[in-house]
């Protein structure tokens, strides 16, 4: 494939069993116009949904600019994460050292705010001119007595997913500094559901008609006080296991609570997700109910599904998306409307989630770990897809090629995850295959 | 509640980063695939910005800094980059954009450039034209980044070979729609012109069914080597943030357009960003004296329409006061331009929008306009928000909005007059169906 840069060929393949184990997990080629972003975004978009903490960014102005309100999470009270505070570094403060600025922007924003918790995020000069982030940090939790967690996020120190890392470690700090005066028994953490379009409350409602309590939503409308308490949760159930599966082995570790990998989207893995969590805490009653929400929701949805699939079936999709563990959950939902998926790409997928997606597609179908718009419109265009699955920056190169396009990354407005997600995401596919527009791109 | 509080920190910043305005400037050029010389996330934050307002394939490659570039330098990563822009893309030009990391470890991309040519003079590469903008994020905002580039790009391009009698014209950072209309006008003059950066096509293409790896449109090099040759410059703005930023030279950087009279002897006409009927005549006036013709019939007309547009609309803008924000060289542009129609105006320059918000307490403007950043504010207070410039992430046609000239200026006055209308009426219990 002339297309692909050399040393990119291993990071592409093929679904079937033949086909061989992509290559995943390192740096982004230089040049190669990578769709991903860096250390500081993946700690970033982590931590962001975290309410009621201030985020202050400790650089020049371009990381926090970019970054306000740059995520749909949802927040049930305060709003302080849709906030963009930044030190705004000048050349001054380059040269003789940003410390003073940082202390009194941290000082003054928490008597604005009065905050929980604080996380400074230092990017990539903080380290380079030397400026003693984490002394500040424990000077002022000292003076305000909130926890001021740094986050050492500088871009250039790996990629996306090592962002996710520094995160879960900044998390952590957190977990278990406090405890409520009673935590249930039959109680779950949800970790890596960033409530987008209010996706994490349908989950809880879900939870709720079980019977089980949710401690800690990490960090979707995330609070600092449940997180101090998360240490107290019976089960970490982790969706996004790229970004959070981390936090769940360190939680694992030092509390000793279990955890299990789940996803939301689509209804045979959000079924799992239910049933799952039922069969941990071996409760008859509990997988009773999840059996009878599960059967309604069946009953519900699988008409209009029904109706879909007859008419999207033929139909081809590309996915490229942030976590391969999403991807997987799109082939399955895909494929329950009647949808082929014949490109499955991830930024940031493991040699696991690879596999799995060798196993779950087609034959034939491409696989690919950070690609770029030279790669994934030369598959679109081969594969003849005609919808196109991803964030943002993926959303022009199907567009100018003329196929439609569902934004499943941070800015969707509409839930897709739960069984109400299903529909909505049939509806979108439906509405992007069917739409009368491409008549005019075709020939 | 007033507050006169300062604060150091910035907070919900209206300026933008110096790469993402070379990276404009970059994307204005025929032939060019911008890079950015820093970490990744640089990159696809500005492709990310640029893509949800010109809804249009914005590529930008990265030289990916590791820790160890970070440590030893980025000049393997810079070639690899390089090399890999050429299998990709096989530009003609890579437009290269300095960061804060790169400044702060003091890179020499001029050296690795250098470096670059040297190691592939003799086999046979096709070697892109470079150009270097020294654009860290800690001076000045996407504005200074975007002058700097411009700046940039002329001193590395123009030379002086033959007489031209075109015209350039340096507009700074407008609109797709704008440059079309500058096009135009110039046509309409009997002028040539040769117009940098021209993001008019790349910016704001048609459906091209294929993928155009670097898109079509651009100011072609060749032209911008003209530059020095042509008859005289025109170029937009007041302010240039004229390195007040920088430590070194505060206030002594040269406009591109400065540049090319002291350098190549063609006159500037540096003029405010034609945005209303003073601003705009002072533009028809200069293109008169340099066509030598009449304004066109047809140009006479629009100025005459919007002069009748003023003189039926007058009542519903008097005395109303905007909240305006954006680049130095526009909004200084815009205030006066609404001071022309009777609109007071508050802008401060520099101004973060939460600073903007807590003046809005005691000014209590009557409409918000400027880019779609200030639209919590406007929520907030239950006014309207006119979306003009850039970015505009929560509306469409951002691109197709003309905002300079007779024309451009219609457009705002009718969105700013119904602006207005439809808020009266919207908050009247009569429900008025004429105004």
């Amino acid at each position: 494939m002339a297309h692909i840069l050399d040393d990119r060929q291993k990071q592409v393949s093929m679904a079937g069993a033949n086909e061989r184990t992509i290559d995943c997990n390192k740096a982004s080629l230089a040049g190669s116009v990578s769709q991903r972003a860096c250390v500081f975004c993946g700690s970033r978009v982590v931590l962001y949904p975290i309410v009621d903490a201030l985020h202050i960014i400790h650089g020049p102005i371009g990381c926090a600019a970019y970054t306000w309100d740059i995520r749909g999470s949802l927040s049930s009270g305060p709003e302080l994460h849709r906030l963009s505070y930044c030190t705004d570094l000048q050349e001054r403060d380059v040269i003789f050292g940003g410390e003073p600025k940082l202390y009194k922007s941290i000082i003054e924003l928490i008597d604005l705010h009065k905050p929980k918790a604080a996380f400074i995020y230092t990017t990539c000069i903080v380290g380079v001119i030397g400026d003693d982030v984490e002394q500040i940090c424990r000077t002022v939790a000292k003076e305000k007595g909130i926890p001021i967690i740094p986050v050492q996020a500088p871009g250039f120190q790996g990629s996306k997913k090592d962002g996710y890392k520094v995160a879960c470690e900044a998390i952590f700090t957190l977990v278990g500094t406090k405890s409520k005066p009673f935590t249930p028994a039959k109680s779950i953490n949800i970790l890596g559901d960033f409530n987008l379009a209010g996706e994490l409350w349908i989950l809880l409602e879900y939870y709720k008609k079980m019977g089980v309590h949710v401690n800690a939503t990490i960090t979707g409308d995330g609070r600092v006080d449940d997180i101090c308490n998360a240490h107290n949760a019976a089960l970490n159930v982790v969706q996004c296991s790229g970004s959070m599966n981390y936090l769940a082995k360190m939680m694992k570790d030092e509390y000793n609570i279990p955890s299990m990998r789940v996803s939301y989207f689509g209804i045979e893995d959000m079924s799992d997700a239910l049933y799952d969590v039922a069969r941990f805490f071996k409760d008859d009653d509990m997988m009773a109910k999840a059996r009878e929400l599960v059967k309604e929701e069946f009953a519900r949805l699988m008409p209009e599904l029904t109706w879909y699939k007859e008419r999207l079936t033929g139909k081809k999709a590309a996915i490229y998306v942030g976590g391969a563990f999403k991807a997987i959950s799109l082939v399955k939902a895909l494929r329950l409307i009647g949808v082929e998926s014949v490109i499955v790409g991830s930024q940031t997928g493991t040699t696991e989630d690879y596999e799995l997606i060798k196993q779950l597609c087609d034959e034939g179908t491409i696989i690919v770990d950070d690609s770029n718009p030279v790669e994934l419109s030369h598959f679109v265009k081969e594969k003849k897809a005609d919808i196109f699955i991803g964030g943002v920056k993926e959303r022009p190169i199907a567009h100018k090629i003329g196929l439609g396009f569902c934004d499943h990354n941070h800015e969707r407005k509409e839930p897709l995850a739960g069984y109400e997600g299903m529909i909505n995401f049939a509806k979108e596919i439906y509405a992007t295959a069917m739409s009368p527009v491409w008549k005019f791109t075709k020939g | 509640m007033q507050s006169n509080k300062t604060y150091t920190s910035t907070r919900n910043s209206c300026k933008l980063c110096a790469p993402l305005g070379a990276s404009l400037v970059f994307k204005g050029i025929e032939g060019c695939v911008p890079l950015i010389h820093g970490s990744q996330g640089c990159a696809t934050y500005i492709r990310r910005y640029m893509i949800s307002h010109y809804k249009e394939p914005v590529d930008i490659a990265s030289s990916n800094f590791s820790e160890e570039s970070t440590v030893f330098g980025g000049s393997k990563n810079f070639i690899t980059g390089i090399e890999n822009i050429i299998k990709q893309y096989k530009p003609k030009v890579i437009g290269i954009a300095s960061t804060c990391l790169s400044e702060t470890i003091g890179e020499d991309i001029p050296g690795h450039i250098r470096h670059y040519k040297e190691s592939h003079e003799t086999d046979g590469t096709l070697i892109p034209t470079f150009i270097n903008a020294s654009t860290p994020s800690y001076c000045g905002s996407h504005a200074d980044g975007f002058h700097n580039t411009v700046l940039a790009t002329v001193k590395t391009l123009a030379k002086n070979n033959t007489a031209t009698d075109a015209i350039t014209i340096l507009p700074g950072l407008v609109t797709p729609a704008d440059i079309r209309y500058l096009k135009e006008l110039m046509a309409d003059f009997g002028l040539k012109l040769i117009l940098f950066p021209d993001f008019s096509e790349t910016l704001d293409n048609e459906y091209t069914s294929e993928y155009q790896l670097i898109p079509t449109g651009g100011t072609p090099i060749s032209e911008i080597e003209r530059m020095g040759d042509t008859r005289a410059v025109i170029e937009f703005g007041s302010m240039f943030n004229k390195g007040t930023q920088r430590m070194k030279d505060a206030g002594n950087t040269q406009t591109a357009g400065e540049w090319l009279e002291t350098t190549h002897y063609v006159p500037n006409n540096q003029m405010p960003m034609p945005i209303g009927i003073e601003a705009s005549d002072r533009l028809m006036e200069t293109l008169k004296k340099l066509s030598g013709n009449e304004i066109p019939e047809k140009h006479r007309k629009e100025r005459g329409r919007l002069v009748d547009s003023y003189v039926d609309a007058h009542k519903y803008v008097f005395g109303k006061k905007a909240l305006i924000y954006g680049e130095e060289d526009f909004a200084s542009a815009l205030a006066d331009w609404l001071r022309e129609i009777g609109v007071e105006p508050l802008w401060i320059k520099g101004a973060d929008f939460e600073t903007l918000k807590e003046k809005a307490v005691d000014f209590k403007p009557d409409f918000v306009m400027g880019n779609s950043k200030g639209y919590y504010i406007a929520r907030e207070r239950k006014i309207p928000l006119i979306r003009i410039g850039f970015p505009i992430h929560d509306r469409f046609g951002a691109s197709r909005i003309n905002q300079i000239g007779y024309r451009g200026t219609q457009q705002l006055f009718d969105m700013v007059v119904n602006a207005l209308i439809e808020y009266k009426q919207e908050n009247s219990p009569i429900g008025y169906k004429y105004i």
